[in-house]
């Protein structure tokens, strides 16, 4: 079967990586210049060569965004299932080598957290587990599904990747969303850092996407973990994976997240150090290359970088996240996958949205808009 | 200006607006007040349907509501949606969307044309979304359908009336009335669209992303008029030449 593989493996990372580096002002200035963008544009545009040019980037980034999303941010936030790991992730807090006491939450804590997100104000959910398919697999996940439906306009997953049986299975349980993020698109490295798992098989990962786009799932999340190998090679795989997702799958949804490195029990220092600058380059280098992905911005940034670039492209937010199972109600205290930078309540980035002439949107989905049958 | 009249309701504006992308509902409210339109569509996806507070329907006010379905990828979904609005909101009125392609929001006429033939059946008020194809018209009209929604341009691109030759067509023929939605994004492409003939005009980017929506929807109000009054007045045809003074068979008759 067709997948990203046979576009992925047309693609040499050194020789993209000579090609990004060797971009020059003028790359950068046809970029800009341009209304329908190519992959070529794209590597000008996250170019060190751009630099200069970020403040263009950015107004140019606000105006798309603005124009096709309006001045909206949806905001969501996380519920962490399980901690439970089989893997072995050099830069994760939840990695089996970890000793820290694992929890998988049951249905009446479930409930609990349920009713303290809610409480909050949110209406868009993301599940999120470790992968350990046995403790938490498509059974569990069926009733979680199962149990919160109702309680949510959307509900995504951030969790192991699935069959596209399973996906299917998942589906008319009310899975709406499913994040997968590659981590690296360096083959190399990609092993260095999961040596031990499910995980560590680079392929089966590379094509979750394709998995999701023939089971029909509603929305997928992109993404690389930023600090494992140079950003901006990194940047051109996933936009290259985006263009081919959208010209094949073209009745699913994306999204695009930037999760950079952050500190945990155990940690690896950051290979890459992306600055705040280098940070916004590549937000609004995505949102040059593609007016219609949905870009998000997680907790793990700080308050004040938050405070600004949330005009800058982003469309999504979350806030008040908690990453540990339980850490809104059921046990706070218990060990978290990162640190998060930016604690501020719910109810306090909302304020700040307003107060910069954007709407925070708690609800943009209904079940009612999906007709499903188990 | 003549009324609009749509299924068994008279509207005395001929301008339809869209609540998404707004700032916040106060703004909205303001726009909405500005630009006297009387049927306001409403995502079903922003609306809290099982709440009985919601701040989008809020600010809505007392302008008449018209749900839609935007969201949806088939007609199955589009007729469970429709029947949900029904229930949670009280109206039978709907702007049928179906568009599978989440990128451009471009509408499925195959899914469209079904779901139709069924909410037409079932009672609704069906305002389809379709592209700008005049036979598709031809057949919702047949299915049932209230008025069609033909794009001028893409959603939210602002380009003007891209599909202008076509929605000339729609317009010439049909029996029931034309919104021209989508791509509107100057008050001028409104205007254009209703000297044209189209019976009214759907708008929200231009309106809620500009830089001052009050006085932007006061703006649309003035063009959809104007538009309005100069069809109604019958605009004068174009020609491509001079009329000679000294027509050129006039020695038949001399």
């Amino acid at each position: 079967m067709p997948s990203f593989k046979d576009v992925f493996e047309k693609y040499d990372w050194e020789a993209i990586k000579t090609d990004i580096y060797n971009k020059k002002a003028a790359d950068v200035e046809r970029a800009l210049a341009r209304t329908n963008r190519d992959l070529e544009d794209f590597k000008a545009l996250i170019s060190p060569a751009a630099d200069i040019y970020l403040e263009e980037m950015a107004r140019q980034s606000k105006q798309d965004t603005l124009q096709r999303f309006g001045n909206t941010i949806q905001m969501y936030a996380p519920l962490y299932l399980s901690n439970e790991c089989q893997n072995i992730c050099t830069y994760c807090g939840f990695s089996l080598g970890n000793k820290l006491p694992r929890k998988t939450l049951n249905p009446i804590e479930i409930d609990k957290e349920v009713a303290a997100i809610k409480k909050m104000g949110f209406e868009h959910v993301l599940l999120v587990t470790g992968e350990a398919n046995k403790m938490v697999g498509v059974p569990y996940f069926k009733k979680v599904l199962e149990q919160i439906r109702t309680q949510f306009a959307n509900v995504s997953m951030e969790v192991q990747p699935l069959d596209e049986a399973d996906y299917h299975e998942l589906i008319p349980y009310g899975l709406h969303a499913v994040l997968v993020y590659q981590e690296t698109y360096h083959q190399a490295d990609y092993a260095k850092h999961h040596p031990k798992g499910k995980k560590s098989n680079f392929l089966y990962r590379l094509e979750t996407p394709d998995r999701l786009g023939r089971a029909g799932v509603h929305k997928m999340g992109l993404g690389v973990l930023i600090g494992l190998e140079d950003w901006r090679v990194d940047s051109f795989f996933v936009a290259l994976h985006l263009r081919y997702l959208e010209q094949t799958y073209w009745r699913t949804k994306y999204s695009i997240s930037f999760p950079r490195l952050r500190p945990f029990s155990g940690g690896l220092e950051p290979k890459v150090e992306m600055t705040d600058r280098q940070l916004v380059q590549q937000i609004t280098a995505y949102r040059l290359l593609n007016k219609d992905v949905e870009l998000s911005l997680s907790t793990r940034e700080a308050m004040k970088f938050r405070d600004h670039v949330f005009q800058l492209g982003i469309t999504s937010m979350s806030a008040g996240s908690k990453t540990n199972p339980g850490g809104y109600a059921v046990a706070p205290e218990s060990l978290e996958q990162f640190e998060i930078s930016d604690e501020r309540s719910p109810q306090e980035i909302a304020q700040l949205i307003k107060s910069k002439g954007y709407e925070p949107v708690w609800k943009d989905w209904d079940t009612a808009l999906e007709y499903v049958t188990k | 200006m003549k009324n609009l009249k749509i299924a068994n309701k008279v509207f005395n504006s001929r301008l339809i607006l869209g609540s998404g992308k707004f700032s916040n509902p106060g703004l909205m409210s303001a726009a909405i007040t500005a630009s006297a339109t009387e049927l306001v569509t409403v995502a079903l996806k922003r609306v809290n349907l099982g709440s009985e507070q919601d701040d989008m329907l809020e600010a809505v006010g007392s302008v008449d509501l018209l749900p839609n379905t935007s969201g949806v990828r088939t007609a199955r979904e589009a007729v469970f949606a429709a029947e949900m609005a029904r229930e949670a909101l009280g109206t039978n009125w709907l702007k049928l969307e179906i568009h599978p392609d989440p990128k451009y929001l471009l509408p499925d006429p195959v899914e469209t044309l079904m779901a139709t033939i069924e909410l037409a059946k079932k009672g609704f008020v069906v305002m389809p979304y379709v592209h700008a194809d005049p036979v598709l018209c031809k057949r919702l009209e047949e299915a049932g359908a209230a008025c069609v929604m033909p794009l001028g341009a893409p959603i939210g691109s602002n380009k003007g009336l891209k599909t202008l030759d076509f929605l000339q067509i729609i317009i010439e023929q049909s029996q029931v009335p034309v919104v021209v939605d989508a791509g509107i994004g100057a008050p001028s492409h409104a205007a254009q669209a209703m000297e044209m003939g189209a019976d009214a005009v759907l708008v929200n980017t231009a309106i809620a992303v500009s830089g001052d929506p009050e006085k932007m929807a006061q703006a649309f109000k003035m063009a959809v008029e104007a538009g309005r009054m100069a069809y109604e007045s019958k605009l004068g045809a174009i020609a491509d030449q001079a009329q000679a003074s000294s027509p050129l068979t006039s020695f038949i008759d001399a």
